[in-house]
């Protein structure tokens, strides 16, 4: 359930839409839900969001399912989005992405045993100019070197800690 | 220095703010719109400017504001696309970040000329911290008097919205941003009916490109004729081109449209050249949907013109030996790349992006990449080549929206351009995997294939 603030955001979200189209608040719900929750979408939290919108579960999961960006399994606390499309792969991506595996130790699409970090490849960011590159979080981190990977990861322990 | 219309004034510290974007200028477009013009008459100067849209397709804008159905008691929205999300764009997302109250200007006047009350940004889920930035400019042009209720007197109202979404390259179709706005899966829709007639909600719609909402503003400024002097020919005035791939200086430049792409790939003021000396092999000029040139044909024409930075010179030779200028997404690749592997990105790319609607788009990118996987990993059949020439083909034309074009025409161009590289790699599938292709003989001057397949 979300808290009094949030549910006061929600209701300035649906007020974006004319009178009966709520169901267009249903990406930017889910956002919220997802940051809120642990960073995944559960069936309990997707049934929730349905119950606001007063749409159907199904309405939910059709949608949740569709964007790349909502994730339906439990994911670590810091997720590495590491681009692999052409422009950042001219750049060496493929590179760094190995790097960060063997740095971790773990594949894409695992999550570490400590519970946090998980790797994921995505497809273009839109940060073609600064590759290589990756989403962490609500920001971007650019030309990504060994290095900087190194830092990312220490500077995540630390907060983790 | 090349003429800037949209980024002059980007380098200004503050230019984020409302104060300092004012005392630069700003809203002065807006005001003479609100102070003495009417909806038609801007619509006549977005006509007369020859602006074209500057999301990919390049269509008219006036032409498409003038298609917009105004029946009785309906309303009426424009809804900007931030959706970018073409490999090797990033623009818009230039423009939004440091001179976020050009795009809310440029919607100002642009919902006015349209009736729209409601305006939506709708940008791409990952561009997660910008929504923070236009909803800041849009408090500040809000506590000014530039949004809201009877603005600056006028008796026009509006509101601007922004609405994120959550990673899908289909959203930036304009149906299928539509369908994600109203909260559903991006599934494009079948046109006709088109926006302009039932858009949004059902009601009548136009989308456009960030850059092009932006563009709007010079245009009020300094007048639709004068803009069109900018350029050459039906290119009128300034581009925003994102560079990246192997060059110099990456990043995001404002061309006027009447440069060579030589100037722009190794002039310092612009890409600055080949990274670490290397030779240029290949460039995708407009985003990774059009076709890859090799080096000879990117610099000079088929008819051994030089090749400029228009829509039309891009596009000179047709698919057969030319381009397009697209989004504006410069891909530049170096003589060490390959170009079976970058192909193979893009594959994985389009395969990954499709909505799943349309079998052939659906089945057919899936089946791309694992024929370009095999080639790429030694384990391809010359039988190959041909067998993505059929799918490209099968896939082109046969679907709802452009999305199958776009998969199919970068590995039709590859092929193309490149096939004796695809064969390379059939011929030698050891050393294929251990090394690159090379350089060849892309350089070189080469006649346009005669009989182009």
């Amino acid at each position: 359930m979300f808290s009094e603030e949030k549910l006061n955001k929600v209701k300035e979200i649906i007020a974006r839409y004319p009178e009966g189209k709520q169901k267009s608040a249903l990406i930017p719900l889910l956002h919220l839900a997802q940051e809120e929750f642990g960073g995944w979408l559960s069936p309990e939290t997707m049934d929730y969001v349905a119950s606001l919108l007063q749409i159907t579960p199904i309405e939910v999961y059709e949608v949740a399912t569709f964007y790349s960006m909502f994730n339906l399994k439990p994911v670590g606390k810091y997720l590495f989005e590491v681009c692999q499309t052409g422009p950042c792969m001219l750049n060496g991506s493929d590179n760094m992405i190995e790097y960060i595996k063997n740095k971790l130790g773990i594949g894409v699409g695992e999550t570490t045993a400590d519970g946090l970090f998980t790797l994921k490849t995505v497809e273009c960011l839109g940060a073609c100019g600064y590759a290589p590159m990756m989403q962490l979080g609500k920001h971007y981190r650019e030309h990504l070197t060994p290095q900087k990977v190194d830092e990312i990861i220490e500077e995540c322990r630390a907060k983790a800690n | 220095m090349g003429r800037k219309l949209l980024l002059d004034k980007a380098h200004i510290e503050g230019i984020r703010y409302y104060d300092v974007y004012r005392k630069n200028g700003g809203y002065a477009a807006a005001e003479k719109v609100l102070k003495g013009m009417s909806p038609e008459q801007v619509v006549e100067e977005v006509k007369k400017s020859g602006l074209r849209g500057r999301g990919g397709a390049g269509f008219p804008t006036g032409l498409k504001w003038s298609f917009l159905a105004k029946p009785e008691g309906v309303p009426r929205y424009l809804v900007c696309n931030a959706d970018e999300s073409e490999p090797g764009t990033f623009k818009d997302r230039y423009l939004m970040e440091f001179i976020p109250h050009l795009l809310i200007e440029g919607l100002l006047i642009s919902s006015f000329a349209l009736g729209s009350n409601r305006t939506y940004i709708y940008i791409r889920g990952e561009y997660a911290w910008i929504p923070d930035i236009l909803e800041q400019a849009i408090a500040e042009a809000k506590q000014n008097g530039w949004l809201g209720k009877n603005i600056q007197g006028t008796g026009f109202d509006l509101e601007i919205y922004v609405q994120r979404g959550a990673g899908a390259y289909i959203c930036g179709e304009e149906t299928a941003l539509i369908e994600s706005l109203e909260g559903k899966r991006g599934n494009p829709r079948i046109k006709p009916p088109f926006p302009a007639v039932k858009g949004l909600w059902q009601s009548p719609t136009v989308v456009n490109n960030v850059e092009t909402l932006a563009a709007v503003v010079p245009i009020i400024n300094i007048g639709g004729e004068e803009y069109a002097t900018y350029g050459i020919g039906k290119s009128t005035g300034t581009k925003l081109i994102s560079a990246c791939g192997n060059i110099n200086k990456p990043g995001v430049y404002e061309i006027e449209m009447n440069i060579s792409v030589e100037e722009f790939l190794y002039s310092d003021e612009y890409c600055g050249g080949i990274a670490n000396g290397k030779r240029l092999k290949a460039c995708i000029p407009g985003g990774s949907s059009v076709p890859i040139l090799p080096a000879n044909l990117l610099l000079k024409t088929a008819k051994g013109e030089a090749r400029m930075m228009t829509y039309e010179s891009l596009n000179d030779g047709g698919f057969a030996s030319g381009s397009m200028m697209g989004s504006g997404g410069f891909i530049v690749l170096d003589e060490d790349q390959c170009v079976v592997r970058h192909t193979l990105t893009l594959a994985r790319f389009y395969h990954h992006e499709s909505c799943g609607q349309c079998s052939p788009c659906r089945e057919g990118t899936g089946w791309m990449k694992r024929v370009l996987l095999n080639i790429e990993n030694g384990k391809g059949k010359m039988s190959d080549i041909d067998l993505l020439w059929d799918i490209q083909r099968k896939i082109e034309g046969n679907t709802i929206c452009p999305l199958g074009d776009a998969a199919a025409w970068p590995v039709a161009a590859a092929i193309r351009h490149f096939r004796d590289e695809f064969e390379w790699h059939v011929l030698n599938p050891e050393e294929c995997v251990k090394r690159n292709y090379g350089l060849a003989h892309y350089a070189d001057p080469l006649p346009a294939p005669a009989t182009a397949v």
